[in-house]
């Protein structure tokens, strides 16, 4: 009876697609995600916070999506931002910044949410084909030339600093379908988010195999009057440094005035 | 009550920062130093990253040294002359000390670099003036007049030529080494975050023999434009400068500084020196033991370029 609807769902589905497309081309599912903002605000005092992100299955398989066969990825990317990862040895019995590696276009934060354990959702092969998860982002070497045992222990140690300070977090069950279409993705924004057009993107996989992605972008930015202070150090360091000097020079003069003791 | 600074980018506490520069500042008024040797490595501790410890005591340096200069203005014990060519030593030393902040920043060894001038500095500065007090106390207590060094003794430094003259001083003497001297004190200005008065100080004492009176208030007077100097470049070059950070420990410091004279003035010399330099050694110790010390990470991250 189950399979009788399912296939009568199927015939409805590829009788409208034929219609105004080449025949036998069943509707493939789709995925879609919307922001209600395209810019966050965040003060001086952020603490962190969960930014949650809708979005809908087009043309989704009702059998397959009442399995939940159906997987969504959704990850938050931050701007991508050359690093240097720097090793300490022993020397001399002090410990002392060694060995570097230099890597481009990493991105400064990655924040996975996921329907299921990412191992349940598809094979390893598949996230290293589609570059998706903290352990499979390709972190381009600036120094090709180096070997690549040295590469991959920078690159695991990469990994594990940015998950340490937050900024590469993963979480599972982050994603819950709200109907059949509609589904709802928590991710993280650790409280040293960095500022800048991070990239929302959402894949969707059915029964392990990817069939689409899409993405959005959202531009981070931080306020208030500590921001505008760094903002000003920034783009006007030299008057900025002007005034750290003169407010040093009142701040020393009025000092004198107020608790003079001789 | 916690608070954002906006440059170091971290969260810290407002009575904290208050009283370490309250504390430092209350030190400083008692010794006649300028305190920057113990504002940044306190900052150091407190988990400021190195790079903004260094460039913000560079400009609360610049509050207690204008409000100590006030002072010996009325008095009268200061050398412009002698302070002005010191300063143009020192505002080479200055730029050479930027330039080689900025490279150790880029080949991530700043950090150490700041650690071992501190540990070298301090350590010989602290152990030098702890032994010299404990003699002097020791004579005290045997009731032996103290040995002063004669006025007129002359060493290697005076047979330089470029002679020049400081009234204010008393001094006919080369100006290579004041300007040696200045450029020492501005590169040390720039990678350590300090005054440099307590290498300055001893300096102008024990090698150009300025009369004592005079020291601490040209020592101040060029310490005011070397930082101010610095805190620029700083600002400019390496955009490290925080100016909430300084103005807390500004204001904290100018208060203690006026308490700290007061208490100085009820201890003895000796007594004074030889606590200087037991608190002198203990940052020093402080700061060596994080050099042994297994790191709990090994591995760190850092931007190309700024930050």
């Amino acid at each position: 009876m189950k399979g009788l609807k399912a296939l009568a769902a199927v015939a409805l589905l590829s009788l409208t697609a034929a219609a105004p497309a080449k025949a036998q081309t069943p509707l493939t599912e789709g995925i879609q995600i919307g922001l209600s903002t395209d810019a966050v605000s965040i003060t001086a005092g952020f603490s962190g916070a969960d930014l949650t992100i809708f979005g809908s299955l087009e043309n989704p398989d009702p059998l397959v999506a009442r399995q939940g066969r159906y997987d969504v990825i959704v990850v938050l990317e931050g701007p991508p931002k050359p690093v240097v990862v720097r090793r300490k040895d022993r020397v001399l019995g002090v410990w002392v910044n060694l060995d570097s590696e230099t890597f481009e276009n990493v991105p400064v934060s990655y924040s996975v949410a996921t329907t299921r354990p990412l191992q349940d959702i598809t094979e390893p092969n598949s996230y290293k084909q589609l570059s998706l998860g903290a352990s499979n982002l390709y972190m381009q070497p600036a120094d090709a030339g180096d070997s690549p045992a040295t590469i991959e222990e920078f690159t695991a140690a990469l990994r594990e600093r940015k998950a340490a300070a937050g900024l590469y977090s993963e979480n599972v069950g982050g994603v819950q379908f709200l109907s059949q279409n509609l589904f709802r993705a928590t991710v993280r924004l650790a409280p040293n988010v960095p500022v800048g057009t991070h990239k929302a993107r959402a894949f969707l996989f059915k029964s392990g195999l990817f069939i689409k992605e899409s993405s959005a972008q959202l531009e981070i930015r931080k306020s208030g009057f500590e921001q505008s202070i760094f903002r000003v150090a920034h783009d006007y360091s030299f008057l900025y440094g002007v005034f750290a000097i003169s407010l040093a020079m009142v701040t020393g003069w009025l000092g004198r005035l107020v608790f003079r003791k001789d | 009550m916690g608070i954002y600074l906006p440059i170091a980018e971290i969260s810290v506490n407002v009575f904290v920062l208050l009283a370490m520069g309250a504390a430092v500042g209350f030190l400083s008024g008692m010794f006649g130093v300028g305190g920057g040797f113990l504002i940044t490595p306190l900052l150091i501790f407190y988990n400021i990253p190195p790079a903004i410890a260094v460039a913000t005591g560079a400009n609360q340096v610049i509050a207690s040294s204008v409000s100590g200069v006030l002072s010996h203005m009325k008095r009268g014990t200061l050398d412009f002359k002698l302070g002005s060519v010191l300063l143009a030593g020192g505002v080479v030393g200055s730029t050479g000390g930027i330039y080689v902040f900025g490279l150790l920043r880029r080949l991530g060894q700043l950090d150490l670099f700041i650690s071992l001038l501190y540990v070298v500095l301090l350590g010989t500065v602290g152990g030098l003036m702890l032994v010299e007090s404990i003699n002097a106390l020791r004579a005290t207590r045997s009731g032996a007049a103290p040995v002063l060094k004669k006025s007129g003794q002359h060493n290697w430094i005076h047979r330089l030529p470029l002679k020049m003259r400081f009234r204010a001083s008393k001094l006919f003497v080369s100006v290579i080494p004041v300007l040696g001297l200045g450029a020492g004190i501005g590169f040390l200005s720039s990678i350590m975050g300090v005054g440099g008065g307590f290498i300055m100080v001893p300096a102008l004492i024990y090698l150009l023999k300025v009369p004592t009176n005079v020291v601490i208030g040209t020592s101040l007077f060029q310490i005011i434009f070397t930082s101010a100097y610095t805190t620029l470049v700083h600002a400019t070059t390496n955009q490290t400068v925080d100016v909430m950070l300084a103005f807390l420990l500004m204001a904290g410091g100018v208060a203690g500084a006026q308490y700290g004279a007061k208490a100085g003035q009820r201890l003895r010399g000796e007594q004074l020196r030889a606590l200087l330099a037991l608190l002198v050694l203990a940052v020093a110790i402080r700061l060596a033991t994080d050099l042994f010390v297994t790191p709990p990470n090994l591995y760190s991250l850092s931007g190309v370029g700024l930050n």
